[in-house]
């Protein structure tokens, strides 16, 4: 039996405040235990939260950056639930009045467009850190996250395979961080994924028992989780047994997602509006005023470098998957002009050497990058001796032109000068000489290797060519 | 009855409380006098009307976004039941 996947993740992204959502508290990451905390947050009774305002304005931007409705009136809503990470017994966020809904977003898997639509975003407070202790039976509680603000950006059930969500997930991640208002980073939780995924046979309009992922702290792990629960659930429907549905820990190491048994009561969170907050309205003006304040976006910058510098999508799409990676190609193609090049560039030879670490820590600049290529175009260097300068660039940070100079690489394209040693490697190598003229003319080839030898790889090799086809046809 | 005592029992229970078979039996009763109390509103004609949400129409009450002194770590320990010199410390909850 042949069956279809169907996935919808929740995000829960950090918002990139300086204070937490309902009170002036740091939200700063790595603190050391319980220093950023304040009767609001520590839900001492008789303290009034307030709401951050720049809260307000972050959740706005993703709003219209997805295309999505704004509810212009709503209002925050207390989830009931007893657990010591959360000391006031509930999470104010939102219920039944999001302050966004329906919006969408497009991604595209080998080739293959699709739209994905977010059932809505709300505005919420995170919860504190617990620790648990190894020997004893105790758990610690530090406080410092309580209270930071989240952005919890659910989505449609839309999507049909691990890839799709990968996308969808990459593409939430790219927007959160065009418009700077997360700082995206999954290790230390600032952007967080919870998936709920099922199986169903084709054909079958119902969706059939699913199961909620946790845990998934890498877009790697999201997809290698999905991909086990996809396994695992078609297994068991082959074998015509029942998928339970329960939340499930990834457990990276063993590469299995297992189950957390009885740990979660069912859930009854009694939702009810938050009496001490009052409704936030938006008003048309504001409204407009984040609209033209509105970067420029994913898909908008991929389509504008492929109108612009002409790059294939396939290029344009990699390049502007991270604003970071986008940005450092526009500050190296100003400095050669010469966009496929740069594109070719970062796509092989820097990609390689960051082995997924972040550009910015790159000891390249793109200034450099752009510097190198723009030596070669100018006929300073050859494209040989450009990956020699490359990777003393990326040992040292050194500029290009520094160590061409340094290390003596200069191009040598000085026609008497390179002539001299062409015509000494002819008369080494009479025999050669003798078939090329024959007819043999894949043997320019070695003739041109001889002379790559004996410069270093520096002579001009447009030149080479010719003084050898001249040279050797007399 | 408008509320029967395992609802009770429920409820005390998500909140972690714990009652004994007396404090169950109160409960229930003063519970029950309660609702019926408030069950008095459901003889008006509410529809069409907004629920009420806030006793008063204010809306957008803002704090910018800046950071303000937090309290001092030993200050905010000390209301713990138990702490070590960092966090608080509560039974193991996993």
């Amino acid at each position: 039996m042949e069956f279809e996947t169907v996935i919808g993740l929740e995000v829960h992204a950090q918002l990139k405040t300086d204070s937490k959502i309902f009170c002036g508290c740091s939200t700063e990451f790595g603190a050391p235990p319980n220093t950023h905390t304040c009767p609001v947050c520590l839900g001492l009774p008789g303290s009034l939260p307030v709401l951050n305002k720049r809260v307000v304005e972050f959740a706005l931007k993703m709003g219209v950056a997805t295309g999505s409705e704004i509810n212009r009136v709503n209002q925050f809503a207390r989830k009931n639930y007893f657990y010591p990470d959360l000391p006031k017994g509930y999470q104010t966020s939102q219920f039944d009045k999001p302050i966004i809904e329906h919006g969408s977003v497009a991604i595209d898997v080998e080739g293959e467009k699709k739209t994905i639509g977010i059932t809505r975003m709300h505005m919420e407070e995170d919860a504190g850190k617990l620790i648990h202790d190894e020997r004893e039976p105790l758990s610690y509680v530090d406080l410092n996250r309580t209270g930071t603000p989240l952005l919890e950006i659910v989505s449609e059930p839309d999507l049909r395979s691990p890839q799709e969500a990968s996308a969808y997930l990459k593409k939430i991640h790219a927007i959160l961080r065009y418009l700077d208002i997360c700082d995206g980073n999954m290790q230390e939780g600032s952007f967080r994924c919870d998936a709920n995924i099922s199986l169903r046979p084709v054909g079958e309009k119902t969706l059939g028992t699913r199961t909620e992922l946790k845990n998934m702290n890498s877009f790697r792990n999201v997809q290698a989780a999905l991909e086990y629960e996809v396994r695992r659930q078609r297994d068991l429907l082959l074998e015509g047994e029942d998928v339970v549905q329960e939340t499930l820990l990834w457990n990276p190491d063993t590469g299995k997602t297992e189950s957390m048994r009885g740990k979660e009561d069912a859930h009854d969170y009694r939702y009810f509006p938050c009496p001490d907050l009052v409704p936030v309205e938006i008003s048309d003006e504001w409204l407009e005023q984040v609209r033209a304040g509105l970067p420029e976006l994913p898909d908008q910058r991929r389509d504008r470098f492929i109108n612009e510098f002409g790059l294939p999508e396939y290029d344009a799409t990699i390049l502007t998957d991270s604003r970071e990676l986008a940005d450092y190609f526009e500050a190296a193609q100003v400095e050669c002009n010469q966009p496929k090049k740069v594109s070719n560039w970062m796509m092989t030879e820097l990609l390689r050497e960051l082995k997924g670490g972040s550009i910015e820590e790159c000891r390249v600049k793109p200034e450099q990058l752009g510097g190198l290529l723009a030596m070669v175009e100018g006929g300073t260097i050859s494209g040989k001796i450009a990956k020699t300068v490359f990777e003393t660039m990326l040992e040292t940070g050194q500029s290009p032109e520094l160590i061409v100079k340094e290390k003596n690489l200069l191009q040598v394209s000085d026609e008497s000068e390179l002539l001299e040693i062409v015509q000494s490697i002819i008369a080494d190598n009479p025999g050669q000489a003798e078939e090329f003229k024959n007819g043999k003319t894949k043997l320019l080839g070695y003739f041109v290797g001889q002379l790559m030898q004996r410069t270093k790889g520096k002579a001009n090799p447009k030149l080479a060519n010719k003084l050898f086809n001249q040279e050797l046809n007399k | 009855m408008k509320i029967t005592k395992q609802e009770v029992e429920h409820v005390a229970h998500l909140a972690r409380l714990s009652l004994s078979a007396d404090e169950l039996e109160m409960m229930t009763g003063q519970l029950d006098i309660i609702l019926s109390y408030v069950e008095k509103l459901e003889a008006l004609d509410t529809s069409g009307i907004e629920p009420t949400t806030h006793a008063f129409s204010v809306s957008n009450a803002f704090r910018d976004d800046h950071v303000q002194k937090s309290l001092d770590r030993d200050e905010a320990l000390k209301m713990g039941p138990k702490t070590n010199d960092e966090s608080f410390i509560v039974p193991r909850v996993i």
